[in-house]
């Protein structure tokens, strides 16, 4: 018998009993869709951690400028301004697993564009800043080295911050207020998104540090820096580098054994590595949960193919009196099953995909449908059907042609 | 159309079944031979050992010890597929229960043996077609078994028998659901098809009149042959309804 006379035949039979098929079908479009759901949305959470890891930059450390005693109180970490411009150049330069450092002031204030304004945060830092972020340019320029050095009034617009501002206008050239003092708009900035913890990245104007100490804060502490970012040559490094450059600040901070030291490292990759891990092992489970519905769905074939097996003995003998051999008999059970699994497969993914686009618009979460996904579940409905509808199908093609064709 | 003829040879055929504990004899040696062409009729009880013996000719089961060749080639101890393979291009089955797949059409039932041997979908058409025809039921080809009367699903269930040009049908009780003007009917469709296409029938029955219209009656009793001899004064059914082709 051919695959296409022996698909007909299960066709037919699965349309004769279409309540029973229908209902034995559901639970393998239960399980489908619930798989495809589930590998929707954890892949979605994947997506948006692996997007937020891109967008901070890779390989970075951050150097917090540490707390000081005033007065027998302290200041958290970041509360004094321990770090300064020399101790950035100095990671820069002297550490061999440090491939860049940048210095980073961070305050804010309003920027005023002729009668439009807008209270945004104001990031000053050197050149190298935007490539250890991985921050594009899209129209205009990056400021110098030498701007750095002279402390040139030029800025890089945010792009809500271009939004809100220029409108459709290009603000390239055009010459904002910050702080009251004039700056020249020189680069607007790509988009970047949300942050990981959900602060909008692109409401900011960015400058040079020294621009930003002497033309906008009055502290008194000239020279003191805020964070300083430090970029690892290559993400195995990363370890060593933090360790390099703890000893490098110690040093040069002169804090002894057992001294109390006045900043603080954090390896960004590290926190963020660790989210992701979590989210993947979260949509490994949601995945294995999902995964024990289909084997619930596949039990279900078993179980109505058994069933449809005795109730058809008399049909499988006359089959065998007019010839059918064992392997037609058995094609013919499992071809059934197996249109069972993949017919329900089909309509679980159809299921699946708009459930995982109403659960992205109604919860708001990222979900993404991978093709690989689809084919995959595509794949196991049609291995449920034949590892569980082959007990049935064998069962059926030993049958005893005589006493079939007995059985009432 | 060729059609092949059968030389049943069974010698010392043995067939016994455990029902429990106990071991049943159903057959205890027989031995039978029937020429090609031949039309015979096997009577006996019921636990005679017919339905066994019909059972083993027809290579849904093998016997336990002894011997049959069908044609000169000794079948007795075929494979179940190896069976499936004579059953489906040498025999043609008929039962008392007609046995036709009550979801297909007649042609379908027809086409049923020649769906495991892998003949095209138009040869498949064709040649249920003409075997509907030629017995009376061409124009009943798209009903349903539960559409026709029990003696139209038994000319269905013949044309099935024979739609794969089979050396020798086999008919159990064909006529025992049957009243009995159409009992003749079938009857004389099976002996038209021994005279004209010299198909050999082994037909069990336990209605005398029926045995009649074989060329040979044997009888078993205990698993034994207990009688064989020729039927004289053979009958012969009155004309049939519709010229058969």
């Amino acid at each position: 018998m051919n695959l296409y006379s022996a698909g007909k035949v299960a066709f037919r039979s699965l349309r004769a009993n279409k309540m029973r098929s229908i209902l034995t079908m559901l639970g393998m479009i239960i399980g489908v869709a619930a798989v495809i759901i589930m590998v929707a949305i954890g892949e979605g959470a994947n997506q948006r951690i692996s997007a937020q890891i891109a967008s901070v930059g890779s390989n970075l450390l951050l150097v917090l400028p540490g707390s000081t005693t005033s007065g027998g109180l302290r200041s958290g970490f970041g509360g004094a301004p321990t770090l300064t411009m020399s101790d950035a150049r100095a990671i820069g330069k002297e550490l061999s697993t440090v491939r860049a450092a940048s210095p980073t002031m961070r305050s804010s204030g309003p920027v005023v564009y002729g009668n439009q304004n807008w209270s945004t945060i104001l990031q000053g830092a050197v050149p190298e800043f935007l490539e250890m972020r991985e921050w594009k340019v899209v129209s205009g320029r990056n400021f110098t080295a030498q701007e750095t050095e002279a402390a040139s009034k030029v800025c890089l617009l945010g792009q809500t911050v271009s939004d809100y501002l220029f409108g459709t206008e290009d603000p390239v050239g055009k010459i904002v207020r910050i702080k009251r003092s004039p700056f020249t708009v020189i680069g607007i900035l790509d988009r970047k998104g949300q942050s990981p913890q959900g602060q909008d990245q692109d409401d900011v104007v960015v400058l040079p540090i020294t621009s930003m100490q002497k033309k906008l804060s009055g502290s008194a502490h000239v020279g003191a820096v805020g964070v300083i970012m430090v970029q690892a040559v290559d993400g195995d490094r990363v370890k060593e580098a933090e360790q390099q450059v703890i000893e490098l600040l110690r040093q040069r901070h002169r804090i002894g054994q057992g001294g109390t030291d006045d900043f603080s490292v954090r390896n960004l990759s590290e926190m963020l590595a660790l989210a992701e891990s979590a989210t993947r092992i979260m949509s490994l489970l949601l995945g294995g949960i999902a995964s024990v519905s289909l084997l619930v769905g596949g039990i279900g074939i078993m179980n109505i193919m058994l069933v449809s097996v005795t109730e058809r003995t008399r049909e499988i003998g006359i089959r065998m009196a007019v010839g059918a051999r064992e392997r037609d008999i058995l094609s013919q059970f499992l071809i059934e099953a197996v249109i069972l699994a993949i017919t329900g497969g089909a309509v679980g993914i159809v299921f699946g995909a708009g459930g995982a686009i109403l659960t992205s618009q109604l919860a708001g979460w990222t979900t993404v449908i991978s093709p690989s996904a689809v084919f995959l579940a595509f794949g196991f409905s049609a291995a449920v059907g034949v590892f569980f509808g082959y007990y049935p199908a064998r069962k059926a093609s030993r049958m005893d042609p005589i006493e079939a064709l007995r059985y009432e | 159309m060729t059609v092949g003829v059968a030389a049943i040879e069974v010698t010392g055929l043995v067939k016994t079944y455990r029902l429990g504990d106990v071991l049943v004899e159903a057959l205890k040696g027989v031995d039978l031979s029937i020429t090609a062409g031949e039309f015979l009729a096997v009577m006996g009880p019921s636990g005679s050992g017919k339905s066994t013996l019909m059972n083993i000719l027809g290579c849904l089961d093998r016997p336990t010890s002894g011997k049959y060749r069908l044609d000169g080639e000794e079948v007795g101890g075929l494979s179940r597929d190896g069976r499936a393979i004579l059953r489906r291009s040498r025999l043609g089955f008929v039962f008392q229960g007609f046995n036709l797949l009550p979801r297909l059409s007649a042609r379908e039932n027809v086409e049923l043996p020649m769906i495991y041997d892998g003949t095209s979908a138009s040869d498949r058409r064709e040649r249920a077609h003409s075997a509907l025809s030629s017995v009376g039921l061409a124009d009943r080809a798209h009903h349903l078994p539960s559409q026709l009367s029990g003696g139209e699903q038994q000319r269905v269930a013949i044309a099935r028998a024979i739609v794969n040009t089979p050396a020798m049908i086999l008919a159990d009780e064909p006529t025992g659901n049957l009243d009995s003007v159409t009992s003749e009917e079938i009857m004389g469709i099976f002996q038209r098809l021994n005279d004209e296409r010299g198909i050999t029938m082994v037909l069990v029955t336990h209605e005398p009149g029926i045995a009649l219209f074989a060329k040979r009656v044997i009888r078993f009793l205990d698993g034994r042959m207990v009688e064989d001899r020729p039927v004289v004064n053979r009958h012969r059914p009155p004309a049939p309804r519709e010229t058969a082709g």
